[in-house]
This record gives structure tokens, sequence and C-alpha cells, in this order.
């Protein structure tokens, strides 16, 4: 296929100087973002950080991330993507308002989401009383762990789901109504298919929010070990005891992380191709 | 007694408003004009995708618009077909999965196996039946539209409305879906329109014309009556002979060969 080769855009006049400067910069940044992981991985030696994974906190931990993490993406995209099908096609002007509304935890510090929570539903909250009478209240406990994951991961799903109708050709969904396809057929069996790579990039972005959640956590739920005391919490507690106990705990969710990437990049490819699919 | 499609329409239109009145019987109808007079959004409401302010849309005695009455079917009960430039082929099924998609749409109960058998069926009426599993990406522009309007048909559709059907072919391409669009037009005797910015697709396809400037019809009837009597400039460049024939002159300039 014919492509500008790259290198035909740093030949020429003025080149030396310019690339040197371009390098210098652009080293000494990356220097700085490698180095930390570089210490992460090689500080005291395997053998202090394999004694650091054998802490009490760490299984516990771990269990508890893992298994509130997957209910809360599971919960964020039964509820997201609805709304995202929804706020992708009105053309209601509050809609637009909404999405940007909808945004605002991403940008918000988890501590104020916290707070937040713990003014809606804490026990003294707006809502915590009407909860409490029924029974239910969920601040400090294993379910307002979930509660601070989903507040603070819904968006990235969100704005993914978002995107991918969005983008859906609006052609392929006349056609799909002009051969007969009632308005749950054409969610089920065309838009849900067609944006499937965007919504699982979405969902897994959305999966490692959750499970970095540090401060929103900690406000409105609280910091138990064995009850509410997630992954990020452990490393924060850890590091009071014995610095490679959270070492280790760091580099467990490094690798969660570096999983996660390489599994993103494995279905942006897959993305790619359908959006080429999509408009041959 | 055939089929007829009556469409009488009034609808905001950007800066102007479309206003339309059309009867398309057995005979297929070319719908032309410049950019933005129209044309699409014309198509879009008759599918029921766009919904005119008054008038009345009726296939035979079914009404499936009238603005008066407060009838507003919806774009799946309408029964037209719909084949829009680049076809519109679903690109995660494959050939015999779209068009086995408006088996399910239309009925529900059968099993996917006896969907997929009639599906073939359709496919290979149209002599593409060894294409069955191919996904749309690995087909040609002919094949392509050989799908999309199997697919079409297999969901009984009662009239059928066409954006720009050659548009996106190459010169061959062109060629080929032309033919073969003109022979399955005839022989289904539905109520046929299209939307073209091609004077041979206007020559091969169609009977009638009408003729669309800023959303006004400015002329409707036969081809041969609009050719000699052409209403707007645009029309005159579209339907005159000339542009319908290869100019001599640009084959004498080019050469393949370098000097």
């Amino acid at each position: 296929m014919s492509e500008v080769s790259p290198e035909v855009l740093s030949r020429g006049r003025g080149r030396r100087l310019f690339n040197a400067t371009m390098v210098g910069l652009g080293g000494l940044l990356l220097l700085f973002l490698v180095l930390p992981f570089v210490a992460l991985v090689l500080d005291g030696g395997p053998e202090a950080i394999w004694r650091g994974l054998g802490c009490a906190l760490t299984w516990p931990a771990l269990r508890l991330s893992l298994g509130t993490t997957l209910v809360s993406v599971v919960l964020v995209v039964v509820g997201g993507t609805p709304l995202a099908w929804w706020l992708a096609r009105s053309r209601w002007r509050s809609a637009r308002w909404l999405e940007i509304l909808l945004q605002l935890p991403v940008v918000i510090p988890p501590a104020v989401g916290g707070i937040a929570l713990l003014l809606a539903f804490g026990r003294r909250g707006l809502f915590g009383g009407v909860l409490e009478r029924l029974g239910w209240t969920p601040a400090f406990s294993v379910v307002a762990v979930v509660m601070a994951q989903v507040f603070v991961s819904a968006p990235f799903y969100l704005q993914a789901a978002v995107q991918a109708f969005g983008r859906l050709d609006p052609n392929l969904l006349a056609v799909a109504r002009s051969l007969g396809a009632s308005p749950p057929r054409l969610f089920l069996r065309v838009a849900l298919p067609l944006a499937r790579p965007w919504l699982i990039g979405g969902a897994a972005m959305s999966w490692a929010r959750a499970l970095g959640e540090f401060g929103a956590t900690l406000m409105f739920a609280g910091n138990m070990t064995g009850k509410t005391q997630t992954l990020p919490l452990a490393i924060y507690t850890a590091l009071e005891l014995d610095i490679h106990t959270a070492q280790a705990l760091s580099l467990l969710l490094v690798v969660f992380a570096f999983a996660l990437l390489l599994f993103l990049r494995h279905f942006n490819r897959e993305a790619e191709v359908t959006r080429r699919l999509a408009a041959p | 007694m055939n089929p007829r499609l009556s469409i009488a329409v009034q609808a905001a239109l950007g800066p102007f408003s479309l206003q339309a009145s059309l009867e398309v019987g057995a005979e297929p109808l070319a719908l032309v004009g410049p950019n933005g007079s129209g044309k699409t959004s014309l198509l879009l409401a008759i599918l029921g995708l766009r919904k005119p302010d008054r008038g009345r849309i009726a296939l035979s005695d079914e009404i499936l618009f009238d603005a008066d009455l407060a009838i507003d079917r919806p774009t799946e009960e309408r029964q037209l077909a719909y084949l829009p430039q680049d076809f519109g082929l679903f690109p995660h099924l494959t050939a015999i999965d779209n068009v086995a998609f408006a088996l399910a749409c239309r009925s529900g109960r059968a099993s996917i196996r006896r969907r997929r058998d009639e599906a073939m069926t359709w496919l290979e009426r149209f002599g593409i039946g060894h294409l069955a599993q191919r996904s749309p990406a690995r087909l040609s522009g002919g094949e392509r539209q050989r799908v999309a309007l199997a697919r079409a048909l297999a969901s009984s559709p009662k009239a059928l409305l066409l954006d720009e059907p050659t548009a996106s072919l190459d010169v061959e391409g062109r060629v080929e879906v032309r033919a073969f669009l003109a022979e399955s037009i005839r022989s289904l005797g539905l109520p046929t329109i299209f939307v073209t910015h091609d004077a041979m697709d206007v020559e091969a396809l169609a009977s009638r014309v009408a003729v669309l400037e800023k959303g006004q019809v400015v002329a409707c009837g036969l081809l041969r009556d609009i050719r000699a009597n052409p209403p707007t400039s645009f029309a005159n460049r579209l339907l005159s002979p000339s542009t319908a024939s290869p100019s001599s002159a640009l084959q004498e300039s080019c050469s393949s060969q370098l000097k």
C-alpha cells in the first residue's frame, strides 16, 4: 500500500540540532517514567519480594480486590450499555449535559467521590435514613467497596460505549429497520455485535480503574483487613509495616495492569478490523 | 393489480422545504437533482426514517403515513426494501447470514436451519451460492450488490428504494451491476425509486424521471420527454445525450508510455 515512510519527515536542513533536542527532552521524560518501575522490580531482590507476598494482608486483599472489581464491572456493563445506547442516539439537549455530568467522576479527586457517597448513602447521609429503615446500611461494608468502584469506574465504560454506538453507520441501522428488524433485534443483533470490541475495551479500562481505586473506598468503605481492604488499601497499610510487602503487593497490581494492556492491544486490533469492515 | 406507491409529502429541509408528489407503479422512477436537493431526504421520508410535516404516503391501499389521520407506521412494518449507496451489508455476518437476518425479521418462528436453507436459495437465485460463507469485506462491489438485493427481496418487500446504486463501484463494477439491476427490477415488477447522479443509470434502469431542485419536484415524466425538454440546467447536463458517450479526445491525450 502507498504510505509515506516516516523517515522522510526527519530528513533535511537543521535536522541535527532538532533531532538532538527532541531526543534529549523525550529521553528525560522516558527515564523518569521507566526508572520507578525498574526500582519496583529490582529493589530488595526476589527473596524480599517473595517474603512480602507471604504477608497476612496479601491474600485477603487480593481475594477482595478480584471479587469486588468483577462485580463492579458486571454492574457497570449491565447498567452502562443501555444508558450509553440511549445517550448515543438521543437528540435531546439534556443528553449532552448528562454526558458531561457523567464524566465528572473521572476528573474529580476520588476522595471527593468518597465524601459524596458518604453524604448520600452514609448512615447520616441524605438517603442513609431511608436505607437504614429498610434495614440496609451500606457504608463501611463490602457493598460500599463495590459502590465506590462503580462510582469511579463507570464513566470509563460509558464514554467508550457512547462513542462506539455513536460511530455505528446510520445506514446499517436504517437497512436493518427496513428489513423488518424491531428495536430489540436492531440492538441485540446489529448494534451490540458491531460495537463489541469497543465495549470490551471500555469494560477493561473500567476494570483497571476499579482495581486501582483507593480514595473513595477509604472514605466510604474504610480500611478493614479481610472486609473492605482491597489491594491498594493493603499497600497503604503495608507501607507502615514493611516496604517490601508494599512493594510485593504493588508488583501484583503492575502484573494485572500489564496483562490488561496486552489484552487491550489485542482488542484494539480487532476493533480496527471491524471498523474497516464497517466502512469498506 | 400492480402495486403502486403514492407519495405526497412536505417537510422542512434546511434552508428550504421538501415538497414532492410522486406516483410510482411498475415503471422504475429515477430521482435526479443536484446535491442537497432533497433526494435522499425523500427516500428517508418514504422509509419512515424521517417524519414529514404534512402529507400522505401509501402503498396501494395501505396507508404508511398520513399526517391528517395521524398514521405513521414504523419503518420495520412498511415492507420497503432499502439499498443505501454502499449496500449496507452487516460486516459481522457472512453473506448467507445477511440474507438469513432478513428472513428472521419476517418469520421469527422458523428454525435457524430452515432460514439458512431459504437464504441459500436466494443466493443461488442470484448466482452467488458459492459466496455464502464469505464476509462482506471479501466480496467485490458487484457481489455485495447481489447479496444486498437478495437480502432485500428475502424480506418480501412491496417496493424498492435504491440510493445511488452504482456510485461506490469502479467502472467495470458499474456495468455489471447496472445490467443485473436492470434485469432484476424488470422481472420483479415492484414499484422502484432510485436516486442517481449517473446518466447511464437513468438510461439503463428508469422509464420515468423526476427532477428535484431545492426540494421541489420541478418535472416528472418519461425519460425521453424530460430529455427533450429539460426543466433545469442540471437535468440538461445530466441527461443530454453527449454525457452518456465516452470522449475520444480523452483517449488521444493519454498514453501509458513514459517518454
